[in-house]
């Protein structure tokens, strides 16, 4: 079957392409800027096609709690929500992972703190990549840029979550989630009929039981999986770095940003060359694990490297550690809602490291 | 010697009026001396072998004393957040409906941080089984105060006894769930003597029937005691809570099938 070419908002591109992925729960609850994700798996009503369970929740703490079950049972297993409701959700997550359950979690952020406003923002960077939750844990976290990576990112999220039975994060925004723009859509896929062995299904007689547990009493059996939690972020670290490079070849000064902003800077990149400044983009696409080895190799011959995010800045004490002090870097980003333009990120280029 | 062969002949498969449950992992239960967690613990082991439901259980354990129940059951459990036992519950037997699916819950975990995920699973009609132990008290954690703890009653977080003006009221969860159009059966039941033990084996078993059968939410209550928390012997707490429990939390069916 031929991929299909659809007009599509992110959001509904993330909602068809969990039912083509053949996803088997969603579980989530109406915040703006994402509820087109619920609004449109309900009226697609993929049960009567493919199975899939979709349940609006009493809150965002019961979706989360929702599909830890689902996971638990070694289902395909997803929810969305815009910041408020994803810190809502940290507790959960944070029993997610310390539990090893393989979901997906949409982020559409928007700007805060507190109930901020419903426009996109970047400021959910460090509940993203540093944890979250309590205890020390990562998610896999990605980065989508446009309505096609929100689709694709949906299938490629939970090859990762069962890979390394790990929750993941799709970090996107109130931009991404609204806009529309064409997606080539996957072909159908069945859903799972085999599961995990370590799921709980009923016990047959033919092994022991299986517990979904984030407890261990013992503090040296919970100092242990702790160092084997650790042992599996290094081997996520070691085998998913995913970004995008534009115009590093020869480039004097490096933006480094994702998402929309990355969108943004693409065109600033442009708008640099023309005016004679040999400016690149690193795009990372995983925000953890990120792109730090990348970053550090192109910091190393660049005279400075500017992290642009809509944010206070947050991914830039990642791209300082990466270079560990070899180069200049600052950032520059909007707040509050406000997309940075490409034009302020070139006058800030400028300013910060070529002077007027 | 003698005395040896005696008790040989007499310990017989045929003369065995009692034996564990198979589902009953033979370790040592966390609980404390004279505590109901264990007797209604044996009532589902020996419910899920009777009715053949161990390959197609799944249990989700809560926060507070009974969060060990995977220790003790030979089931597979998921082990919940504090409160959120019902949600867990919602998604496993939507994606798995052949399954028996329960949760097992004490009162802080389901009456009060738990308050919103057991009323949608019941007003939503979840097919699933909620065994609720109400002990009027936090045992876990060491005594405090409960949603469910009676007025005037004395615990860690009101020493003085509860002062329903400032520390609000005792909350009759079985009460409110039974109003809810999800639910089926709804039962409040105790397990401190023989007859009632059977009692609640029996509402349970009716319960187990219902699920099924597809017809909505059984919530079952089983006013228990706590003799570490509220500081009595065992015997003294079972007199206790049925001078002082019962009268409020009364016993018998509060939502049966119009049938």
């Amino acid at each position: 079957m031929e991929k299909e070419l659809r007009l599509m908002k992110g959001n509904e591109a993330i909602a068809e392409a969990a039912i083509r992925a053949g996803v088997d729960g969603y579980f989530g609850y109406p915040i703006t800027p994402q509820s087109e994700i619920l609004e449109y798996l309900m009226e697609a009503n993929p049960f009567e096609s493919t199975g899939m369970v979709v349940l609006q929740a009493e809150s965002e703490v019961a979706a989360i709690n929702m599909v830890y079950g689902g996971a638990g049972c070694g289902k395909k297993v997803m929810t969305s929500s815009s910041s408020p409701g994803i810190s809502l959700k940290q507790e959960g997550i944070s029993y997610i992972a310390g539990a090893e359950l393989p979901c997906l979690i949409v982020n559409v952020v928007r700007a805060g703190p507190g109930l901020g406003t419903i426009q996109p923002a970047q400021s959910d960077y460090f509940q993203s990549v540093k944890g979250g939750g309590h205890g020390d844990y990562h998610l896999i976290v990605l980065a989508p840029a446009s309505v096609q990576d929100m689709a694709d990112f949906v299938e490629l999220s939970f090859d990762l979550a069962f890979k390394y039975r790990n929750p993941v994060l799709i970090l996107s925004d109130g931009a991404i989630g609204q806009m529309m723009e064409k997606v080539y859509l996957k072909p159908r896929k069945p859903r799972a009929t085999q599961f995990p062995a370590w799921a709980t299904t009923g016990k047959p007689e033919s092994r022991k039981r299986n517990i979904i547990t984030s407890l261990d009493l013992d503090p040296n059996g919970q100092e242990e999986f702790n160092h084997r939690l650790q042992a599996k972020y290094a081997e996520i670290s070691k085998n998913e770095v995913r970004f995008e490079e534009f115009q590093c070849e020869d480039a004097e000064y490096l933006l480094v940003a994702y998402g929309t902003s990355a969108r943004v800077c693409q065109k600033s990149v442009q708008i640099a060359r023309d005016n004679g400044i040999r400016a690149g983009l690193l795009r990372p696409i995983t925000l953890f694990p990120f792109p730090s080895k990348r970053i550090s190799e192109i910091g190393s011959r660049v005279k400075g490297i500017l992290s642009v995010e809509m944010s206070a800045g947050q991914m830039v004490e990642d791209v300082m550690l990466a270079v560990n002090g070899k180069v200049p870097v600052k950032h520059f980003g909007r707040m509050g809602g406000i997309v940075t333009t490409p034009e302020e990120v070139v006058e800030k280029l400028k300013l910060f490291f070529i002077g007027g | 010697m003698k005395e040896a062969t005696g008790l040989k002949e007499i310990i017989k498969p045929e003369n065995l009026a009692y034996r564990r449950s198979e589902v009953l992992v033979d370790n040592t239960l966390s609980y404390c001396p004279g505590c109901g967690h264990g007797t209604t613990h044996r009532i589902l082991a020996e419910l899920i072998e009777e009715l053949g439901l161990q390959s197609h259980t799944i249990g989700i354990s809560p926060v507070g004393c009974s969060v060990l129940l995977y220790h003790y059951l030979d089931v597979d459990i998921q082990q919940a957040a504090h409160g959120r036992a019902p949600a867990l519950a919602t998604a496993i037997k939507r994606l798995l409906p052949d399954r028996f699916v329960f949760t097992y819950q004490g009162d802080g975990d389901l009456a009060a941080i738990g308050t919103a995920e057991t009323i949608h699973a019941c007003n939503r009609g979840e097919n699933i089984l909620i065994i609720f132990v109400n002990n009027g008290i936090y045992g876990m954690t060491g005594g405090q105060m409960a949603p469910t703890t009676l007025s005037g009653m004395k615990s860690s977080t009101s020493p003085l006894g509860r002062d329903v003006r400032t520390m609000g009221n005792p909350l009759k969860m079985t009460d409110i769930v039974a109003t809810l159009q999800g639910t089926y059966y709804v039962t409040r039941q105790s397990v401190h003597t023989p007859a009632n033990v059977r009692k609640t084996k029996k509402a349970m078993r009716k319960a187990i029937e219902y699920q099924k059968l597809n017809r909505g939410t059984c919530f079952i209550e089983v006013v228990s005691n706590c003799p570490s928390g509220w500081k009595m012997t065992p015997v003294e707490s079972n007199k206790w809570m049925e001078a002082n429990m019962f009268p409020f939390y009364p016993l018998g069916d509060l939502k049966t099938p119009a049938e």
